[in-house]
């Protein structure tokens, strides 16, 4: 009787698992983790594996991820959290038989090495076009030159050109540049399923926020008298919202960082979810065919048809996204850097 | 939660790998790239300027050419209605020149033709007078062989003399 209720259980569990397994395997698709997980061979998980590198009670901690066993194991005293706020990271118990975090975790995670691969991608295709407009000086573009050379051109004229006015605009082109290729060669790379594409980097919002840091402190830091006058004394806004509960100067304040925050969020936001409803699709075929092997065939018709159609969909996003978060950052430096017409 | 939830290393990562590559690429790409585009584009608007102004000078030197043509056609047919006008003149100075001297001569042949005809008449006379004299001679001679008739001649003669 004992027997029978444990193993009903044991099957409730595991269905239960199996459902589970679905938001999992989504979720471990778009968050970051200490392995490059490829696919599994019936238990077998076959996995790239990386480096954990901590830094914890004052000495440095380096071991591959693969001592962690898929995250079934702990290692130096070190496991995947698998619930709580640190879920996903590496914990270790504290005295007091709660998880704790280590003081630093710079180890070279999944999404750090796509981070890298695609840094070193975007340099190798600009230097060599960098080559291309050295060596071919006052011809046509030829090759890679030629399919880039539009969005160069784009960024520069349409984009920064047009946002922070004529004069100004050459200073911040690399950034800008820098910029707009890192995002859109890392949201391209994320939409290709095979290793070493379909990390999900720019829908981390680490990497979106590191990115969204940098345009507030280039904001800020070229922001011109102008610039920090409108702030703290707005024009056109009546004395009373200004004094004595100084309502607008503290709004406008608050621009300063929603702006960059808002960078943060929507492209984090944006290329998450693509890859979200991208990766619910394919599972929906998957969800079908537990229950029953037609039921997979059938409907991986029309998951199939709805993954193509949001593949491109992405496709499209990826320059987008890349897009606005560019032109938005060019705005900004336009406003900071604006020089009233008196 | 874990998705909104950044990792330290995450952005330590981040943040050196993007100022890497922004590095790398401020420094070896983005002058190049942009510089390279500048000078095509510069290159491109001075050929389209030097073109159009080539084209200008082709139109102004066509004008020049056309005016230069409009000329000498005018000065062609200047001169050639002066030499026509020349030309009727000298005609008519020959043609008033040779009437002139046609007459002259005409005048001088007649002349000559008078006098000729005058010393003509003039010897024709006195040759008549001679032979006239010769006749008259050889008449009286011929008359006054006897003395007979010659002294009825000379009082014939007598007789006629003393009637007058």
């Amino acid at each position: 009787m004992a027997a029978k209720e444990t193993a009903a259980s044991g099957n409730e569990a595991q269905s239960k698992n199996e459902e589970l397994d679905i938001g999992n395997l989504i979720m471990e698709h778009v968050t970051d983790s200490y392995e490059w997980h490829l696919f599994t061979i019936g238990n077998h998980p076959v996995a790239v594996y990386l480096p954990v590198i901590l830094y914890d009670q004052g000495h440095w901690i380096v071991f591959s991820s693969s001592k962690l066993k898929h995250g079934t194991a702990s290692y130096k005293g070190y496991h995947v959290a698998e619930s709580g706020s640190n879920v996903g990271k590496l914990v270790r118990m504290d005295a007091n038989g709660k998880e704790v975090l280590p003081k630093f975790d710079i180890s070279i995670t999944k999404t750090v090495l796509a981070i890298f691969i695609n840094a070193f991608l975007v340099i190798l295709i600009f230097l060599s076009i960098a080559k291309s407009y050295r060596q071919r000086e006052g011809k046509e573009p030829k090759g890679l030159q030629s399919l880039l050379e539009p969005l160069i051109l784009f960024i520069r004229d349409d984009v920064a050109k047009d946002s922070i006015g004529e004069e100004k605009f050459e200073r911040y082109l690399p950034y800008l540049m820098t910029l707009f290729f890192f995002i859109l060669f890392s949201n391209l790379f994320g939409i290709v399923p095979i290793f070493p594409g379909g990390a999900n980097v720019t829908g981390n919002i680490a990497v979106t926020g590191v990115m969204a840091f940098f345009t507030f402190v280039i904001t800020t830091v070229s922001g011109n008298k102008h610039y920090w006058k409108d702030i703290f004394n707005t024009p056109g806004v009546p004395w009373w919202l200004k004094y004595p509960i100084p309502l607008m100067p503290f709004v406008e304040a608050m621009g300063i960082f929603t702006k960059p925050f808002v960078l943060m969020v929507r492209l984090f936001a944006n290329m998450l979810s693509g890859h979200i409803v991208l990766a619910g699709f394919i599972s929906l075929i998957f969800i079908f065919g537990t229950f029953g092997i037609g039921y997979g065939y059938g409907v991986s018709i029309f998951s199939m048809a709805f993954a193509i159609f949001l593949d491109l969909l992405e496709v499209l996003v990826a320059f987008i996204q890349a897009y606005v978060f560019v032109l938005l950052s060019a705005l900004y430096f336009g406003m900071a850097t604006e020089v009233p017409e008196h | 939660m874990q998705l909104i939830n950044p990792g330290i290393g995450l952005i330590f990562w981040m943040t050196v790998a993007f100022l890497i590559v922004l590095f790398i690429l401020g420094k070896f790409a983005w002058p190049a790239i942009l510089k390279g585009l500048k000078e095509r584009e510069q290159s491109i608007r001075e050929a389209l300027d030097s073109a159009k102004e080539a084209q200008e000078q082709m139109r102004q030197l066509k004008v020049d050419n056309d005016k230069l043509l409009k000329e000498a056609m005018e000065e062609r047919d200047a001169i050639l209605a002066e030499a026509r006008k020349m030309k009727d003149k000298i005609i008519g100075d020959a043609k008033g020149k040779a009437t002139d001297e046609a007459s002259a001569i005409v005048e001088s042949a007649k002349e000559k033709i008078n006098t000729e005809k005058l010393t003509a008449l003039r010897e024709i006379k006195s040759t008549v007078a001679e032979y006239s004299i010769e006749i008259a001679e050889k008449i009286l001679r011929e008359e006054l062989k006897d003395k007979a008739k010659q002294k009825q001649y000379i009082e014939k003669l007598l007789k006629e003399t003393s009637l007058n």
